[in-house]
C-alpha cells in the first residue's frame, strides 16, 4: 500500500504528472472572478465563500479523469486487480493520493484566494477548515466516477456529469461553513454535517468504488 | 497446488465464445494454449486470472498464486526501469528484484526511464515482473510478442527456470519457445452456437 502511495506520488510530482493542474486552475477561476463582478469589493465579500468553495470544487474535479485512466490504458490496472492488495484498499490509496496532490494544495492555497476576494477576516479559519475536512470527500466521490467511466474512451465529460451531481451535499455543507464563518454565526452544524459526510464517504465509497471497477475491466 | 480447469466456459461482451474446456497443470509444468485470433485465449487467460467470472464451471488452484501478464506490461514511462519491478515487486511483498533484472539482461537499462525503451525491451521488463511476483502459476498471453530471437531465449530460459522451481505456467503463444511442454489446440472448444442467436428478441435488434 505505502509503495501505491510512493508511485503516485512519484509520478504526480515528475514531468507530465499533472502535479499542480488543479492549483493553477483553482487560482486562475478566482482571479477571474472579481474580473466578472467588477470591482466591488462588498460584493466580494458576499460571495466570496461560495466561489472559493466553487473553484476548489472544479479544480477537483479537473485532475479525476487521470486518476484511473492512465493506469487502465497501460494494464496496470489489471495487474493490480491480480495483486495480493483487496482493490478497496487501491483505490483508498489512490483516492488519497489524488487528494494529497489536488484537495491539500488547495486548502493551503484557500487563504492566499481568499484575500484577493476581499474574504471577512473571521472566514478565514472556517474556509480553511472546511475545504480541509470537505475535499477528501471530493477525491473520494471522484475515484468512484472515474472507477465507473474508466473503461469508457474519452470519459472525463461523463464522468463530470455523473461525479457533480454527487458533489451537491459536500458544496451546500462546506460553503455553508465558509460562509456562517465569514459573516460571524455559528458554523458548527454545517461543520459537523460536513464532517459526517466526508467520514461516510470514506469509509462506504471505496467498496462502491471496486465493485464497479470488476465489472468495469470484464 | 495444481491449476485445475474444469468445464470452463467463458464470454466476452456478453457471449459465449468457448465453453467445455477442461485442463490440469501440474507443479513443475507449463502448458501452451493455441488456436486461431478470436478463439478466445485472451478471455479464457483473463478468466483464469480472476479478471472477470466464468459463464460456468469450476478454477481450481488459481486464487493468490497467479502471476498474469497480458498484452499490456503495466510499466509507468515516467519511471525507471528499476523503480517499475521495485514497485511491483513491494506490491507483491517481495524484494529481491536483482534476479529479475539479471535474467532479462536489464542491467544496461536499469536507470533508464521505461519510456525511453523500445518495444521489445518494454517487453522484456513486462516479463522480468513476472519473476519478482513470487507467484508460482504464471498465467502468459502472447509473451514473444516485439522479442527478438535473443530475447525469446531469455524468456525461454526464465519460463524454464520457474518450472526447475517447481512453478508452472499457461502461455498463449504461436511461437515455439523450445520448452518441454504439453499444449492444448483451443479451436475445437469454441461454442458453436451464439447465445443470442434465437433469442426472443433478436428481429428487433
Amino acid at each position: 500500500m505505502i509503495a501505491l502511495l510512493r508511485r503516485d506520488l512519484l509520478l504526480a510530482l515528475r514531468a507530465g504528472g499533472g502535479f499542480g493542474l488543479g492549483l493553477a486552475f483553482f487560482l486562475i477561476v478566482t482571479v477571474l472572478v472579481p474580473f466578472s463582478v467588477g470591482p466591488q469589493s462588498d460584493l466580494l465579500t458576499i460571495i466570496a465563500p461560495g466561489v472559493l468553495w466553487l473553484g476548489a470544487l472544479l479544480a477537483c474535479l479537473l485532475s479525476l479523469d487521470r486518476l484511473l485512466a492512465l493506469d487502465f490504458e497501460d494494464g496496470t490496472l489489471d495487474l493490480l486487480v491480480t495483486a495480493p492488495l483487496p482493490l478497496e484498499a487501491a483505490l483508498s490509496i489512490k483516492a488519497l493520493s489524488h487528494w494529497l496532490t489536488t484537495g491539500l494544495p488547495l486548502v493551503v492555497a484557500s487563504p492566499v484566494l481568499g484575500v484577493m476576494l476581499n474574504l471577512a477576516p473571521g472566514g478565514f479559519v472556517w474556509l480553511v477548515a472546511s475545504l480541509a475536512l470537505g475535499t477528501p470527500a471530493l477525491s473520494v466521490i471522484g475515484t468512484f466516477g472515474a472507477a465507473l467511466t474508466v473503461g469508457i474512451k474519452r470519459g472525463g465529460l461523463l464522468m463530470s456529469l455523473l461525479v457533480l451531481p454527487l458533489y451537491v451535499p459536500t458544496l451546500i455543507f462546506g460553503a455553508e461553513v465558509a460562509r456562517r464563518g465569514a459573516v460571524g454565526l455559528d458554523a458548527g452544524t454545517p461543520l459537523t454535517l460536513l464532517a459526517g459526510i466526508t467520514l461516510a464517504t470514506i469509509g462506504l465509497m471505496p467498496f462502491a468504488s471496486a465493485a464497479v471497477l470488476r465489472m468495469t475491466l470484464r | 497446488m495444481p491449476l485445475k480447469v474444469t468445464d470452463l466456459a467463458v464470454a466476452r461482451g456478453g457471449r459465449s465464445v468457448m465453453s467445455g474446456v477442461s485442463f490440469e497443470v501440474a507443479a513443475g509444468a507449463a502448458l501452451i494454449l493455441r488456436g486461431p485470433n478470436g478463439a478466445g485465449k485472451t478471455t479464457l487467460l483473463r478468466t483464469i486470472a480472476g479478471l472477470q467470472p466464468p459463464l460456468s464451471g469450476h478454477i481450481a488452484g488459481a486464487r493468490e498464486t497467479i502471476a498474469y501478464a497480458g498484452h499490456a506490461d503495466g510499466l509507468k514511462a515516467m519511471l525507471s526501469v528499476r523503480e517499475n519491478l521495485d514497485f511491483w515487486a513491494q506490491v507483491f511483498g517481495q524484494d529481491d528484484i536483482e534476479a529479475a533484472i539479471a535474467a532479462y539482461k536489464l542491467q544496461p537499462l536499469q536507470d533508464r526511464l521505461a519510456g525511453t525503451l523500445s518495444a521489445g525491451q518494454k517487453r522484456r521488463l513486462g516479463l522480468a515482473r513476472l519473476m519478482v511476483t513470487g507467484r508460482s502459476i504464471w498465467v502468459l498471453d502472447e509473451p514473444t510478442v516485439s522479442l527478438d530471437t535473443d530475447a525469446v531465449a531469455l524468456f525461454a530460459a526464465a519460463v524454464t527456470a520457474h518450472l526447475n522451481a517447481n512453478g508452472s505456467a499457461l502461455i498463449a503463444t504461436h511461437i515455439d519457445l523450445g520448452l518441454d511442454a504439453g499444449s492444448l489446440d483451443l479451436a475445437p472448444y469454441r461454442s458453436a452456437t451464439d447465445l443470442r442467436i434465437g433469442a426472443s428478441d433478436e428481429a428487433f435488434l
